[in-house]
């Protein structure tokens, strides 16, 4: 019997190689923020439901309060902190911070990388493509008009690029 | 919360996971997308001392075609998978699009289809477009493999047919007569539905042999019986008017549990709403999404 007390998962973390020994329970968010000390993805409903958790795993947004640590072996995982530097922003954070997309910033995070996920899949999305796209990722401040403002305008020079590449 | 500390397997051959779930008994889970069962886990509501992972199982992935011009869907296909994959947009859009529709898309992206159905949870998309489609699906046990009916598989709210040591390995959707149209039509206040209605149309003689399913109402879907027959063959005019003359009557007789998604009273009222959406969506009067 393969009995399994500890595991050791290895994937890549925000484009670095990465290793944890773990136990099969622990989930990845508690690995991100405890063991690799990356904060940014935020505990908040516990069930999957409000996105503060959202990192990307392999380009697709998941529940990282929700996903079993040991998932992500062999794969590829990127959180807020590996989008960009306060130096170098990711275009996605610079038009949340051009459109004042954000209040307290909790929500944050994970809507800046389920927009990224979305503009990967569809750099020009139409308005309701990105109000279906960010449904499971609540925000009780902005009201989301300028979230969708900020990504409408990302939309727009995806648009562009498409058009001038 | 944590779950309860638990030892994961991971076979990566349907035998070596049908092995372990029968020598372990009520002791073991499959475990798919996660996306119910890690949150049972997590309240504590559900525990295990062996988690089999499916998840490195190659064979229980992808989309095929049947000959029939059906689908074969491998049980761990995601959503997201289903959404977005060329021959499911291509023999069966309107499921494409319920796929797009489950929750959001954190959801879509772990969660499988053969997870859904196994857990059944009433409050989900995908069951009553599939009864609807007449899916089947094929168990591997023990005993070797079985096929059945979705529809005979959902025995009621978190219950099926699968025996303990059985894995699902795929649903599949018969080929269906040219001109079939599919529509589906759901309402919650929250990610998951209040409930939904399929509404398939087989074309026969000047109009359709209907097939109105209602799901997340009561513990399985439950067909709208007598206006499937009150509309069978009419012109779509006719069936349409049918529909709106007697979907309210129809709802009323259906069985309906009181829960958190509503109260009985509320989800009679929305079948009759959505009954009448869902078939007009099928035969293109309104857009496949709502």
């Amino acid at each position: 019997m393969n009995d399994i007390a500890v595991m050791d998962v290895t994937f890549t973390l925000n484009n670095e190689p990465a290793s944890a020994r773990i136990e099969p329970r622990e989930l990845l968010i508690d690995v991100l923020r405890e063991n690799f000390g990356l904060r940014g993805a935020k505990r908040s409903c516990d069930l999957g439901v409000c996105g503060a958790c959202t990192v990307l795993v392999d380009g697709l947004p998941v529940s990282s309060c929700s996903t079993l640590a040991a998932d992500v072996a062999g794969r590829s995982v990127l959180t807020i902190e590996g989008l960009g530097t306060p130096q170098a922003l990711d275009p996605v954070q610079q038009a949340f911070i051009e459109h004042g997309a954000m209040q307290c910033g909790f929500c944050t995070p994970g809507m800046v990388l389920a927009v990224k996920s979305l503009l990967a899949a569809e750099p020009s999305p139409t308005e309701e493509q990105v109000r279906h796209y960010l449904r499971g990722n609540i925000c009780r401040c902005t009201g989301y008009v300028k979230i969708i403002e900020a990504v409408m305008d990302l939309a727009k020079r995806g648009a562009r690029l498409k058009t001038n590449p | 919360m944590l779950p309860r500390r638990f030892n994961l397997h991971r076979p990566d051959r349907i035998e070596d996971a049908v092995a372990l779930l029968a020598e372990h008994g009520d002791d073991a889970s499959p475990y798919a997308g996660g996306t119910e069962l890690l949150i049972a886990m997590k309240a504590r509501v559900l525990s295990y001392a062996h988690i089999v992972d499916l998840k490195g199982i190659a064979a229980l992935r992808g989309v095929s075609a049947r000959s029939d011009g059906g689908l074969i869907i491998g049980a761990l296909t995601t959503h997201h998978e289903l959404a977005n994959h060329s021959l499911v947009l291509e023999r069966l859009p309107a499921y494409a699009l319920l796929s797009a529709n489950v929750a959001n898309i954190r959801v879509r992206a772990a969660g499988t289809l053969g997870g859904n159905l196994c857990f059944a949870e009433p409050h989900a998309d995908p069951p009553a477009m599939l009864c609807a489609l007449n899916a089947e699906l094929v168990l591997a046990g023990p005993g070797g493999e079985r096929r059945m009916l979705l529809a005979e598989f959902i025995l009621g709210e978190l219950s099926t047919a699968r025996a303990t040591g059985e894995v699902l390995v795929r649903i599949e959707v018969p080929g269906l007569p040219a001109g079939t149209r599919a529509g589906y039509r759901a309402f919650g206040h929250l990610e998951r539905p209040a409930v939904g209605v399929a509404a398939v149309a087989l074309p026969l003689g000047k109009g359709f042999d209907w097939r109105l399913r209602v799901g997340s109402i009561c513990g399985r879907p439950t067909a709208l019986a007598g206006l499937e027959k009150a509309m069978r063959g009419l012109p779509e005019a006719d069936a349409l008017a049918v529909l709106a003359e007697g979907a309210e009557q129809a709802a009323a007789a259906v069985e309906a549990d009181d829960d958190i998604r509503g109260s009985a009273e509320y989800k009679r009222h929305l079948v009759g709403v959505l009954a009448r959406r869902a078939a007009r969506a099928a035969l293109g009067m309104e857009a496949l999404a709502a």
